[in-house]
């Protein structure tokens, strides 16, 4: 009994040190899931000691505003495509992008695809994830989702890859065939935004790969938490296809959740005219892709 | 191993990275393993030579070709066919490493067999038979995952792994030939 007591209060120092509360714990097939409320900020971690390991925040009494610094980067895509009317993501997190997107545009229909069934359920219970006819989830793995919808005709405006966390990478996820695949699903006119990696050896070869199956590509990254976001187009981009054409318009509708857009349009890159990595890297195929173990040199 | 490891690799473009994918091949690996045990004992009653030896190396050097020669079209066929990924990947395992590590797992017994001379002394080689094949998964694991992937096309890896059985079967069968000419010479002396 005093043992309990003790333990209580020394969780409970603990807690109130670092300001922060874990109100959920869990082990699930592929990782822990821990979600920490730190006052009106909720997040959503995949370990407990790292903050690089933070997939999905949201402030409880705002939920509209995205707190992270990714998800904002993502919205850049929206400067080099018309409006999505089907969207796919793949990797829910908490469930944020979804929420934002449904709002941002509630006549698109919306594909969740997540290989975890503890992060959806997460999702549903602590970050506010809705779903309705138009807004679904599928618990399938990402590659798998894309082949099924290949065979079944089906085409998108908008895919966001967002299943990259700093710890584990599915490797079949970032090769150019599944590139290919992934290229093969979009609409005339659709266009492919990948969270992802900045730094480390896997830079050159993840870019390379992306280059040689979409040609020159924009991205937006962020040096302090290493986040960098590709945006890709199945018809490829030219030198022009970044324009201010819809900037007015989209400044309004995303100052509601955050977002400047004016300063993601300065921080925008395009590889024809920025590339930073060696010409002969080698591509990541199925046949070759140690994105792990580049990763971490 | 080396094998068992790369097979994780290959299912994946298709049947992808869940728990199932790990659960089917290490299944079908150990299914076959077992099965290739009981048939390598049996066989190593019937007239044991080192040329039979090396011809089930040889045999198994043929037999690992299809995982990086068919490997795609099997696949895509199972994939197209079987809507569940857990099934899927346990098929595609089957397809493609049940016969050679059936016939891999022959080697063990048949080498104690071939290595055993008295009862006596019959656990002592087993023992290190055990040691060495053990060992060796040991090695074959982390030189594949830790360095070979990092260098080297999956296929290239497969088709190193098949070289290296044939040449190990051709050892096997040129030392049996080489040492049945000293008998003759032998008994003819």
């Amino acid at each position: 009994m005093a043992k309990k007591l003790l333990f209580g209060l020394g969780l409970f120092a603990l807690a109130s040190i670092a300001q922060a509360q874990v109100i959920h714990q869990e082990r699930s097939l592929y990782r822990n899931i821990i979600v920490e409320d730190n006052g009106d900020l909720r997040c959503l971690k995949f370990t407990v000691r790292t903050t690089k390991s933070q997939q999905s925040c949201f402030l409880k009494s705002q939920p509209q505003q995205l707190v992270f610094n990714y998800t904002k980067l993502l919205m850049t895509s929206l400067l080099v495509m018309p409006e999505p009317k089907r969207i796919l993501i793949i990797g829910l997190g908490g469930g944020t992008m979804s929420n934002t997107l449904a709002q941002l545009y509630p006549q698109s229909q919306i594909d969740n695809v997540e290989i975890d069934p503890a992060v959806i359920k997460v999702a549903r219970d602590y970050f506010g994830f809705f779903e309705n006819s138009k807004i679904k989830t599928y618990n399938q793995d990402g590659r798998i989702f894309i082949k099924r919808a290949l065979l079944k005709k089906q085409q998108y405006d908008w895919i966001i890859l967002d299943a990259f966390n700093g710890d584990y990478i599915p490797e079949h996820l970032m090769t150019k065939e599944f590139l290919q695949e992934t290229k093969a699903l979009l609409s005339k006119q659709g266009v492919l935004s990948a969270n992802t990696f900045s730094l480390s050896n896997l830079y050159a070869h993840e870019s390379a790969t992306y280059k040689a199956v979409f040609g020159d590509f924009y991205q937006v990254s962020n040096q302090a938490n290493s986040n960098r976001i590709i945006i890709v187009s199945r018809n490829g981009f030219t030198a022009n296809s970044l324009n201010k054409n819809n900037i007015k318009q989209l400044n309004s509708t995303l100052r509601t959740f955050g977002i400047d857009i004016y300063s993601l349009y300065n921080s925008i890159n395009f590889t024809l005219t920025d590339q930073n990595w060696p010409k002969n890297t080698r591509l990541l195929t199925d046949q070759f892709s140690p994105a792990n173990l580049l990763n971490t040199q | 191993m080396g094998i068992e490891l790369l097979g994780g690799r290959i299912l994946a473009p298709y049947f992808g990275s869940s728990v199932h994918i790990w659960g089917s091949i290490i299944t079908v690996f150990m299914l076959s393993l077992s099965l290739g045990y009981l048939f390598g004992g049996k066989l190593s009653t019937h007239s044991a030579s080192l040329a039979t030896y090396g011809t089930i190396f040889f045999i198994a050097a043929i037999a690992l070709l299809p995982i990086a020669l068919s490997s795609q079209w099997l696949m895509e066929v199972i994939f197209i066919n079987v809507e569940d990924t857990r099934y899927g990947s346990l098929l595609a395992s089957m397809a493609l490493f049940f016969i050679p590590t059936v016939i891999l797992g022959m080697l063990s017994p048949y080498s104690v067999r071939l290595l055993v001379k008295s009862s006596n002394e019959s656990g002592q080689v087993a023992g290190k038979l055990y040691f060495i094949s053990t060992l060796g998964s040991a090695l074959g694991t982390i030189t594949t995952s830790f360095y070979l992937v990092l260098w080297f096309d999956i296929n290239i890896i497969i088709f190193g792994f098949s070289a290296t059985l044939a040449n190990l079967g051709l050892l096997a069968i040129l030392i049996n030939k080489t040492s049945r000419a000293h008998k003759m010479e032998q008994t003819n002396g």
